[in-house]
């Protein structure tokens, strides 16, 4: 038997295809000429626009406002002049409001050699101010304002600090390529976060088709003075979903609608860890990331440093345009990101790949009625029954499928990649579960 | 360059396992056609007719339907598959009406009536046969001898009709069914009916090719181990264990070959009691279904005067599968942890 851990539950074996992008080095994405900065980039109340048309803007200044506990600011990632305030298309299908910034000026940072700071001196408070002042959101996809996570509550512990980087999302490789070239920053970024949170063990989670980033991790850990220790998981889809990595390590499951807290468990993002080191150390905001460029239909498939705001084109122009049409182009993983119709969509905070996938890849097919398979249920890493909760939501009965674990559901989408039925089991959850928290919101308000 | 009308914007995933409906089926219809071919080979022309007056009635009846629903559903080779296991389960040989009844009442009653593909709660082909055979016992339990041996058509019984004549005979001595066989006049050994040199239905009887078929499936994922092997598993050791009783040979001597290899156990064992829409969701479930198919099976063919044994057997636990599926629901992600936290 392998000795590498997993859940036991459920989960699935997508192609991975990672070979195209695994062991590449990290290049800088060339500058947007005009940079779209959207103020809706994390979870929660979206910043406050503080700039006009017309303002000349540094790089990194803050042109959105924290608005709230649950929000981070938007800093600029290019210095130039504000041309323009509209509402965009995000890549999930929402609107925002974006600032257009048209390049121009002087970069302070970018080309200069850095000064090092020291951040022990800094006590807890500080350090938050600072993670959250820097505009960091969870960068594994959910984009959760960082600063918010680190808070522990009155009388909870952190037992477990657990970094995420099993990036099991098909295709991606940003957080591979990462630890590959900045496994150093990251132990320091570790460090940063224990005084913090003085967990009793920090685990850092990888997957086993991503060997020279763990062994990288591993050796990084051996030459500091930090207990690390480095759990390399088995490759299986959601590995890196937040229950079932604490589940995979720990053995600990996440009680159903609690938070990682509960069980004394804080999960962040490896990127988000990188981002928090440049934070303190450099006093950086977030104003760019790695993003991974893939897919079947893409020329050159590449990981790119990519200032926030450039568009999709632009990047897939760097990647050498197409060598076929593509059906599709996802912003993220293929197992949960969205499908975008407009190229000149920007990267935002979250945004950790852009792909553009064939005929072929996709495996599109007919619909059918459910021929009662149970494949889904095998798949569900929740142990669901997405068969039948699909039944019900369909009958507008989202009580009864709550009932059943509507709200456990985590739209992973191990059930409709399975299903042979091809039936859109997320799209129904999702229209589910909102329907249900608009019922469970209006109980509450019946009861007061 | 890139045309983003065109592009496909839908809920994700976006991307899908290579398989559908439509694959299953024509691949469950692929693994079934060596035992089909050699039953044509063994009974002749007519059991080829047979086979494709099933198949046209299912698939005619399915498109009917389809027009009155507007949804065209013939593609996904399920209305095929139903035709094609109605058809091997007839004998070789007897009026055409009857097959082509068989396939309509599995389509239009069976399936249809309860909602269409996966929503039937009984194996529409099982259920058309039983349906025939109580309707028209005797033409479907008129049997033709295998032609391998160069005769021409003729009929006999089948090993099993035969030996059920032993049950009620006040004293035998024999060892066992073979030799009872023997001493009837009807020699068999276990050879022929491995490979299906014995009169049957027409796709019943190479328990060889319907293994091969299995086999394909459980290597394309399709099938799973678990009803197979609890069903002829516990038949097989209720067979040893009591089976020797009704030959009066005691207890721990039944003939478990000749039982597993005669009758529709193969066919009903891998093909029908596999059936994804009418067996339980879970694998503990498809366990107790295979239990409970083993066990009737047994008692029917040892202590019933029919010979529908597998059928009848198969078609009770399609009744019980909504009960397996109720006692044997999986436990939620993180439910535990709650009880427990409450439970302290
Ligand atoms: S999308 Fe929801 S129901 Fe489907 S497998 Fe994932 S958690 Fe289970
Ligand atoms: S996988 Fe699809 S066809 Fe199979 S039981 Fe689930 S919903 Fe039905």
């Amino acid at each position: 038997m392998s000795k590498f851990k997993t859940f036991p539950k459920g989960g699935i074996h997508p192609p991975d295809n990672i070979s195209s992008t695994g062991d590449t080095a990290i290049r800088n994405a060339s500058l947007p000429t005009k940079a779209v900065i959207p103020m809706s980039q994390h979870i929660g109340a979206p910043a406050k626009c503080i700039v006009n048309v017309g303002d000349t803007i540094e790089e990194e200044q803050i042109i959105g406002e924290s608005a709230g506990y649950v929000s981070v600011p938007v800093h600029s990632s290019i210095p130039g002049k504000v041309v323009e305030i509209k509402d965009i298309y995000l890549s999930h299908g929402k609107t925002s409001q974006a600032v257009v910034i048209e390049l121009g000026g002087e970069f302070k940072r970018m080309g200069k050699t850095q000064q090092a700071k020291s951040w022990s001196s800094l006590n807890d408070d500080e350090i938050i101010k600072k993670i959250s002042s820097m505009g960091i959101a969870g960068q594994g996809g959910a984009t959760f304002p960082t600063h918010v996570k680190l808070i522990l509550p009155e009388g909870k512990d952190c037992d477990y600090l657990l970094i995420n980087a099993a990036e099991c999302e098909p295709y991606l490789t940003s957080d591979q390529n990462l630890i590959l070239e900045k496994s150093e920053e990251i132990i320091e970024g570790l460090k940063i976060l224990k005084k913090l949170l003085t967990p009793k063990k920090i685990i850092f989670a990888i997957e086993n088709n991503k060997m020279a980033s763990a062994k990288a991790m591993s050796d990084a850990v051996a030459e500091s003075d930090l207990d690390v220790d480095v759990e390399i998981l088995k490759v299986k889809y959601p590995q890196g979903a937040e229950k079932n990595i604490i589940k995979s390590c720990t053995g600990r499951e996440v009680p159903s609608g609690k938070l990682p807290l509960e069980i004394g468990m804080v999960v962040l993002n490896v990127e988000t860890v990188f981002s928090i080191y440049e934070a303190l150390v450099f006093d950086k905001p977030l104003v760019e990331r790695i993003v991974t460029i893939s897919g079947g239909a893409v020329k050159s498939p590449k990981t790119l440093r990519v200032k926030i705001g450039t568009t999709y084109r632009q990047l897939l122009e760097e990647c050498d345009g197409l060598t076929e049409e593509p059906v599709k182009v996802i912003s993220g993983g293929p197992m949960m990101g969205f499908g975008i119709f407009d190229l000149d969509t920007p990267v935002t905070k979250g945004t950790s790949g852009i792909l553009f996938l064939t005929k072929k890849e996709v495996k599109a097919a007919q619909q059918t009625s459910c021929i009662a398979c149970g494949r889904c249920i095998k798949a569900c890493p929740m142990g669901l029954n997405p068969s039948e909760m699909n039944k019900l939501t369909l009958n507008f009965l989202f009580e009864e499928a709550q009932d059943m674990g509507l709200l456990d559901c985590m739209d992973c989408g191990s059930c409709a990649f399975v299903c042979p039925a091809h039936i859109p089991l997320v799209q129904s959850f999702r229209m589910g579960k909102n329907q249900l928290r608009a019922i469970m919101m209006e109980k509450k308000g019946a009861n007061r | 360059m890139i045309d983003m009308k065109k592009m496909t914007v839908s809920s994700s995933p976006q991307i899908h396992s290579a398989d559908s409906t439509a694959k299953i089926m024509w691949t469950v219809v692929l693994s079934l056609l060596p035992a089909g071919i050699w039953g044509v080979f063994a009974f002749g022309m007519t059991a080829l007719i047979v086979i494709l007056v099933s198949i046209t009635a299912a698939v005619a009846s399915e498109a009917l339907l389809g027009l009155i629903d507007k949804k065209m559903t013939i593609g996904d080779g399920s209305a095929v598959l139903t035709g094609l296991l109605v058809g091997y389960n007839m004998p070789p040989d007897l009026p055409l009406f009857i097959p082509a009844l068989a396939s309509i009442f599995a389509i239009v009653v069976v399936k249809w009536s309860f909602g269409g593909l996966g929503a039937n709660w009984m194996n529409p082909a099982l259920a058309g046969r039983v349906f025939v055979f109580f309707s028209w016992t005797g033409s479907m339990t008129k049997w033709l001898l295998p032609s391998m041996n160069g005769a021409d058509a003729v009929t006999g019984p089948t090993p099993l009709g035969s030996l059920k004549s032993a049950y009620f005979a006040t004293s035998l001595n024999v060892s066992g069914p073979i030799e009872f066989l023997q001493s009837e006049g009807l020699p068999v050994t276990y050879k022929d009916l491995f490979l299906g040199n014995i009169p049957g239905s027409i796709g019943e009887i190479s328990a060889l090719l319907l293994l091969l078929g299995a086999v394909f499936l459980l290597f394309r994922k399709i099938i799973t181990w678990h009803v197979p092997v609890s069903y002829i598993g516990s038949f097989a050791l209720l067979i040893w264990i009591f089976g020797g009783l009704r030959m009066g040979t005691g207890l721990f001597s039944g003939d478990v070959l000749f039982h597993t290899l005669s009758g529709g156990l193969m066919l009903g064992a891998l093909f029908m009691a596999t059936d994804m829409a009418t067996t339980p969701l879970t694998e503990k479930g498809n366990i107790i279904f295979g239990l409970g198919c083993g066990f009737l099976t047994f008692l029917i063919r040892i202590y019933g005067s029919l010979p529908e044994a597998v059928s009848l057997s198969i078609i009770v636990m399609n009744i019980f599968v909504p009960v397996i599926d109720r006692y044997t629901k999986i436990k939620g992600f993180g439910k535990s942890t709650v009880k427990e936290a409450n439970g302290e």
